[in-house]
């Protein structure tokens, strides 16, 4: 039971090489078996399926409403009237699409995949054993938020591409009229659809870190989904009275259709950047929280 | 395999608890416990359910806060010192937990790379000899919601073995399993123990832990009954006498009078009892034939663990405390 004895077993064959470089290598291996098993998941490709849908769908009832050379009457949704100028250039179904998806199936989905993260593991019993491994408590936290924030990315991009892909097959591309009114190139029009894919990716960040919370109080997966997607719809209903206008600003949902402004020329950024930091106000508080109640925590399932 | 080969047998023990303590609630679910597991022993851990034995693997492995009270184990405190025990140990704890929509492989796979010790290059080799010892490589594609209770057993099985260990924690490891597969996982605990892992196992099958462990806790109520070899566990508890007779009622009456004692008849013609504590056997057969009782056959039958748990627990085993 000597130190070298010790030493020996943890080095194993692969003792070579820096330890530091290697420690994050593998805490790197832990984060794409997070990653791998999430997405290999029949829940979670349902869910990317219903997010792939979403433009699909928009894309064809824009085409039948217009079919008859009318023009789609726009204003009626949430979020900017994007949809009104998808007839004239496909590439605004990628913007409606995100509007139509931002309020609710991304974030529900994310909050699916956040709820899951540890409460999931803990009703399976592989929490356990993957803590004896040692995962470690804070490496493994830390790969499940990052798995997750990772989920929020495809989940955007899925929708992004979709919508893209439906509206090259159902309307024109050419150059596009933003916000302002100046028109912009078809290559720039992509670029800035991109940057909203981004943008509308790291809104949910927020909403990423306290799922991940909730997911540390219970033993449950499906309680504490239900919990996350339940503080979602709250935290919605709550962002529509006015007579709560001080609240307003502190809740995560509050700047979420900011992304609009990125259409704008020039682009307004202070919307933008107050959601980006309420983002990270959230992923500070919630993230803390979490590694303060993960870490302390007794495993008893 | 040469885990632990060079530990001597006076050793540190493996497994070191010093007033362990949990309490849930009101109630003390472990009270106190001074456990000492000697390195490259079989270690049998026994108890009736609910008698605290689930909450004190949960704390040997840093699943579980001690409330009071210190854990060692390889010589390190527990749960300070996880990330540099547990890569030494495998652990089956409350049965195996598996991601039913992976293969069997995949989970052995996902398990791997959540132990930041074991190298990614050789892992699959060390995947497949895992799944090769638990005999499940020709259901290693298949996903493991598919699995028997048995192969999810042998599974978990696998994964306490992806690495070579120190110290193997085995919480009831022939749970779901047939006769075979239980006789198959007491050659693998022994051949195991015979390359120097020590094995800490508990069970509720008290054969099974006669069978394959040199060394044995009882827990009863929170509470550690007793410790140690498990010769000499059975040596506490005195063997019983029994006297095949066509005579019983003389046989009786000539073994109280020399001092047998809780004497019984059973099925007519045998008759046991309780030897007195200094007496000697001879002296009681020569006083059995002198009185003209006739006797078949005369013996003390060797006590085993279960006469040793029933009198140290005073209960049966299946009994939940």
């Amino acid at each position: 039971m000597s130190r070298a004895d010790t030493a020996a077993y943890a080095g194993g064959p692969a003792a070579a090489g820096d330890p530091g470089v290697r420690r994050w290598f593998w805490t790197l291996g832990l984060f794409r078996s997070e990653v791998t098993t999430t997405f290999r998941r029949w829940r979670t490709l349902a869910l990317l399926g219903v997010l792939a849908a979403v433009p699909v769908l928009v894309g064809i009832a824009v085409k039948i409403e217009t079919g008859d050379g009318g023009s789609a009457g726009g204003g009626a949704g949430q979020g900017p009237a994007f949809i009104a100028q998808i007839t004239n250039n496909g590439l605004f179904l990628v913007f409606t699409a995100l509007a139509a998806t931002l309020p609710f199936f991304l974030p529900m989905a994310v909050g699916v995949v956040a709820g899951d993260g540890i409460a999931g593991e803990a009703s399976a019993g592989t929490l356990r054993y993957l803590l004896v491994a040692p995962a470690g408590r804070s490496r493994l936290l830390l790969a499940k938020y990052a798995a997750t924030l990772a989920f929020c990315l495809v989940a955007t991009l899925t929708v992004a591409v979709s919508a893209l892909i439906v509206g090259a097959l159902l309307f024109p591309l050419g150059e596009l009229t933003t916000i302002s009114g100046t028109r912009i190139s078809l290559s720039e029009g992509l670029w800035r659809a991109l940057l909203i894919a981004l943008v509308v990716a790291a809104s949910l960040i927020g909403l990423a870190a306290l799922g991940l919370f909730v997911s540390t109080l219970t033993n449950s997966g499906i309680a504490a989904m239900a919990t996350t997607v339940g503080l979602l719809i709250a935290v919605q209903i709550l962002d529509t009275i006015p007579q709560l206008d001080a609240l307003h600003p502190y809740l995560f949902s509050h700047h979420w259709l900011s992304f609009a402004d990125l259409m704008r020329e020039p682009v307004h950024w202070d919307d933008l950047l107050s959601n980006l930091r309420l983002q990270l106000i959230y992923a500070a508080v919630f993230g803390s929280a979490a590694w303060a109640r993960f870490t302390a925590k007794d495993i008893t399932a | 395999m040469s885990a632990g080969a060079g530990a001597s047998p006076d050793a540190a023990p493996v497994i070191e608890t010093r007033g362990l303590s949990k309490r849930y609630g009101g109630q003390l679910a472990v009270d106190r416990l001074d456990l000492s597991v000697p390195a490259g022993s079989v270690f049998g851990f026994l108890g009736p359910n609910g008698s605290g034995k689930t909450t004190t693997i949960r704390m040997l492995m840093g699943l579980i806060d001690p409330g009071a009270g210190t854990v060692r184990v390889l010589g390190h405190r527990m749960p300070d010192a996880a990330r540099t025990v547990l890569p030494q140990v495998g652990a089956l704890i409350e049965g195996p937990a598996l991601y039913g929509h992976l293969s069997g492989r995949d989970n052995l796979v996902r398990y791997d790379s959540a132990d930041p010790t074991a190298d990614p290059r050789t892992r699959k080799a060390r995947v497949a000899a895992a799944l090769d010892r638990v005999g499940l490589t020709a259901a290693a594609g298949k996903r493991a919601k598919a699995y028997s209770l048995g192969m999810k057993q042998r599974l978990g099985l696998a994964a306490a073995l992806l690495t070579p260990r120190r110290l193997l924690v085995l919480d009831e490891p022939t749970n779901g399993l047939d006769p075979q597969g239980m006789r198959e996982i007491r050659t693998l605990v022994r051949e195991l123990a015979r390359d120097g892992t020590t094995v800490f196992l508990s069970s509720h099958l008290l054969d099974e832990i006669e069978q394959v462990c040199t060394h044995a806790a009882v827990m009863a109520k929170g509470r550690l009954v007793t410790q140690g070899p498990v010769e000499d566990l059975a040596a506490t508890a005195r063997g019983r006498l029994a006297v095949s007779t066509p005579d019983p009622g003389d046989a009786v009456r000539v073994l109280k009078e020399n001092g047998v004692t809780g004497i019984a008849v059973e099925s007519g013609d045998r008759v046991t009892g309780d030897p007195p504590p200094d007496g000697d056997l001879a002296e009681l057969t020569a006083a059995l034939v002198g009185a003209g009782v006739r006797v078949r056959g005369f013996g003390l039958e060797r006590a085993s663990l279960e006469d040793v748990f029933m009198q140290l627990t005073g209960e049966g085993f299946d009994v939940t405390g």
